[in-house]
């Protein structure tokens, strides 16, 4: 269990951190989730001990971090861009945190053996990272940083690097080792997708804070304000109110609460269909429908219909509240 | 840092294989013809080429037992011995020293580093025999610090490893500058001290940068005359190097053993291009 | 914490202590000396006729070996680079070789060619051209020991530019001469640049092949690392320190460029 309690950082002009604090339980998958620049590396290096916070404590297993150098945290972290001893073999390269704590050396090659079939590496030992791709290089980096038994593991991005189906590979991989090797792990990523699929728990930074933290649904399904809903997934603004496209009904006939809205565009992606759509006051936004939804009204471009939010309105987040807008895109 | 990787990832050979390919049939791009290469060879053939092999063949004008005479002659043997050892110390110390200069000049702070890293570069830009003046005005005889070694080995070194300075230091700094940190901090991570850092991460990589410096510096200073001539006195099976005695032996009007011995210089200087080429290779050994 | 901060001074001490004894207190010390008797007696110093002779050989030279050399450079460039034929990896060998070698077996080689009783000696004779003992035999000397810089400088940013601009550039019409004057000039412009300061440079500063070659004619073939050189020899210490002094004036000027134009050519 790790537990971060204000903590602060600063670069220069720059507050990177802002008094956050933040309990990891133990054995749990949780992702730190903002965009770049939300001080959610910064975080993760702090509780590695690879950055010095400015203020506040980082506890790991109810020992006071403060001070302790990162060789002596136990820790494991995994890098966006795998950090690989690239003169070193795959062999060389698990077996180093070992070999720094002077292990047998049976001992270190059971071990190296054992963590290379976990992450689907064996038969790969004598070679040399420049010889594996990137989803390899990171799988070798994840059996290194498991190899000394961490207290908990620490990944900055780590599929980041990585084209998009491998990372869907990896990310359903990394759920799955999980399960097999359940170390307490924080993931630091910018994607929301990875975060809701992979994770317990999500921490969202934003602007050096912590913003919310829960389980993936709860903060899609009540997020606390409207950075954290649009950034958890698309959003379309409604008058006054934030809502999901999804959560939006479009009718032929006018309809209590609902406003006009002239079709701009109808566009099919398989099963759903995305109507965009522009307000009376110019406003514009994206409505999510089924394909049955969108045939049933037989929607083209310069259509005038109805739009209103499906949800009762206590349930859906009231937006403006902060006054504000969000700083994420409001696109669908 | 990932611009400078893709650059380079655009001059590796793949890369450049398919870019042949692609202008197999376009003229468009600037490619030299035959004429172009014509200029070029004999331009190299007549300034490089034909004055190396003049060497080459007046060293063996009187035959080639005159040949082994002269470079087996006990002065000529002397002066390389010297010349290699000497050549070799420097070398050695220049590892360490440029090494060590390059690291704190890519990861160190402090005030005036840049006019420092710039003035690294000040023994390729003086002449050779004002280093060699410079060098006495404090290690000769009017020394202010009262250190004088003018006409010893000692000096001969000091004025190589003037010469030689910046070849180490330059060689190793742009590599440090791209060496990836993460890969310090992974190792960090995973319990390694700052020195087992060093020595198990951060030197395997700079090893090939570090020897091919040491080609350079040791090719200078196995043919280094202007630095060493006022310096070291000249005094033969003492501090007379190889190219003050290809000199001398030139004054003294002995033509052949000058050039005798000069081919030996000449021999030394292509192994050590050619090695350096190994070393090349070797350092891309790993990259991706 | 401690510990690092502790070696980190430690380490920057040594660097900095290395680098004071070799070079910095030298070089300072003799910049010193030289104006310690006054501007007066140094400018005196440097301008004496044979001085005065000295320097405009050695700029006569250098303006005669630096322009061919870029030229001739840029061209080896393109060859080296880009060129397909059999026998480029001896040539790219060729011009690493002047690097190597020892300035004084470069001289020597020019005499064995074009020396009294060199290669072509009895035929320039015959000519009544006088190459070595003379400003020929300087300018051979100094193009040979300048003669890798600036292909050496522009083969790697060739090879980075690539030809896709090029090929762009001939998609839209251009002639060759246009595309190379157009789009390839000026991409390797700035390492060009750092070509001609690293000649120049090597160009007024060489002394040991030029030396050889030069016979050492006061007024006639003496240019100012030779000056140099001969007033130390007899004794005048003040002057060599002012001839010095001016070298490494001309140094600090190379550096200066080399500093500026850097930052250019890498981000070409």
């Amino acid at each position: 269990m790790i537990s971060v309690t204000g903590v602060s950082k600063r670069f220069g002009d720059f507050q990177a951190l802002d008094d956050v604090s933040l309990e990891v339980p133990e054995g749990s998958l949780t992702a730190l989730l903002g965009p770049s620049g939300s001080g959610k590396s910064t975080l993760l290096r702090i509780v590695a001990g690879l950055e010095a916070p400015d203020a506040g404590d980082v506890v790991i297993d109810g020992r006071n971090q403060t001070g302790v150098p990162a060789q002596r945290r136990e820790i494991g972290f995994v890098f966006q861009h795998y950090a690989a001893f690239k003169h070193m073999s795959v062999r060389e390269n698990v077996a180093f945190g070992l070999k720094i704590r002077k292990r047998p050396k049976a001992e270190i090659a059971a071990r190296v053996d054992e963590l290379l079939g976990i992450v689907g590496l064996s038969g790969y030992q004598d070679r040399y990272p420049s010889q594996l791709s990137g989803g390899q290089r990171q799988r070798m980096a994840l059996a290194r940083a498991l190899a000394v038994e961490p207290r908990v593991l620490l990944l900055d991005e780590p599929f980041g690097a990585l084209d998009a189906n491998v990372r869907a590979d990896l990310r359903r991989w990394l759920r799955r080792l999980h399960e097999e090797v359940p170390v307490t792990t924080v993931i630091v990523t910018h994607d929301q997708e990875e975060a809701m699929e992979i994770t317990d728990r999500i921490a969202v930074m934003h602007d050096g804070r912590i913003a919310q933290v829960g389980p993936p649904r709860e903060l899609y399904e009540q997020p606390a304000d409207d950075f954290v809903m649009s950034f958890l997934g698309p959003v379309s603004r409604l008058g006054e109110q934030l809502v999901r496209p999804h959560d939006l009904r479009i009718t032929a006939d006018a309809r209590d609460g609902a406003l006009e809205a002239m079709v701009t565009r109808v566009v099919h992606l398989g099963f759903e269909v995305r109507v965009e759509l522009v307000l009376g006051d110019g406003a514009s936004l994206a409505v999510q429908v089924t394909r049955g939804e969108a045939e049933a009204l037989e929607l083209r471009s310069g259509d005038i219909v109805w739009v209103a939010s499906d949800r009762p309105a206590g349930e859906a987040f009231t937006a403006l509240r902060s006054g504000g807008a969000p700083d994420a895109p409001l696109s669908v | 840092m990932s611009t400078p990787a893709v650059i380079e990832a655009g001059s590796t050979g793949g890369r450049r294989s398919r870019a042949r390919r692609a202008s197999e049939g376009t003229p468009a791009v600037v490619r030299p013809g035959r004429l172009s290469i014509g200029i070029v060879t004999l331009w190299l053939s007549l300034i490089v080429l034909l004055p190396l092999a003049a060497v080459v063949a007046k060293s063996l004008d009187d035959g080639v037992g005159a040949f082994w005479t002269a470079v087996s002659g006990r002065q000529a043997v002397a002066a390389l011995r010297f010349t290699l050892i000497v050549s070799l110390i420097v070398t050695a110390i220049n590892a360490l020293a440029g090494t060590l200069i390059a690291w704190v000049l890519v990861r160190d702070e402090f005030r005036g580093k840049r006019a420092i890293n710039a003035l690294i570069d000040l023994p390729f830009a003086l002449p050779t025999i004002v280093a060699g003046i410079t060098l006495l005005a404090l290690y000769g005889n009017s020394s202010p610090l009262g250190i004088d070694v003018a006409y010893t080995q000692v000096a001969v070194a000091f004025a190589l490893l003037f010469v030689t300075l910046p070849f180490v230091v330059r060689s190793v700094q742009p590599v440090l500058l791209e060496l990836d940190r993460e890969m310090e901090e992974a190792a960090t991570s995973l319990g390694a001290s700052g020195w087992t850092t060093f020595r198990r991460i951060v030197l395997p990589n700079l090893v090939p940068a570090i020897l091919g410096g040491c080609a350079l510096a040791f090719a200078r200073a196995v043919g280094e005359f202007g630095s060493v001539v006022l310096i070291s006195g000249n005094i033969p099976f003492q501090t007379q190097v190889a190219s003050v005695f290809v000199y001398k032996q030139l004054e003294g009007d002995a033509p052949v053993s000058a050039a005798a011995v000069s081919v030996v210089l000449l021999l030394l200087s292509l192994a050590v291009l050619l090695g350096i080429r190994g070393l090349a290779r070797l350092g891309a050994r790993h990259e991706r | 914490m401690s510990a690092e901060r502790t070696t980190r001074y430690g380490l920057r001490t040594l660097a900095l202590a290395y680098l004071g004894a070799l070079l910095f207190v030298p070089v300072g010390l003799v910049l010193y000396r030289t104006f310690q008797p006054g501007i007066v007696e140094v400018w005196a110093s440097i301008t004496t006729p044979a001085a005065v002779h000295a320097f405009q050989l050695t700029m006569m030279v250098t303006l005669i070996a630096v322009p061919l050399n870029t030229v001739l450079g840029i061209l080896a460039a393109l060859v080296i680079v880009r060129g397909r034929f059999r026998g480029k990896a001896f040539l790219d060998m060729l011009i690493d070789l002047p690097f190597a070698i020892s300035p004084i077996v470069v001289g020597l080689s020019l005499i064995f060619v074009y020396g009294r009783t060199g290669w072509f000696g009895s035929a320039l004779a015959n000519a009544g051209i006088q190459i070595i003992f003379s400003w020929p035999g300087i300018v051979l000397a100094t193009i040979f020991v300048t003669l890798p810089f600036v292909v050496r400088e522009v083969a790697p940013v060739l090879r980075e530019v690539g030809t896709e601009q090029e090929q762009a550039a001939a998609t839209l019409g251009a002639s060759s001469w246009q595309t190379f004057r157009r789009v390839t000039l000026p991409a390797i412009r700035w390492g060009v640049a750092y070509g001609v300061v690293l000649s120049t440079a090597r160009a007024i500063g060489e002394f040991g092949a030029v030396s050889v070659v030069s016979g050492h004619i006061a007024g006639q073939t003496e240019t100012l690392t030779l000056l140099v050189e001969q007033r130390f020899q007899n004794f005048n210490i003040a002057g060599a320190y002012a001839a010095s002094a001016l070298l490494a004036v001309i140094a600090l000027g190379t550096l200066l460029a080399m500093t500026l134009i850097k930052p250019r050519k890498e981000h070409a």
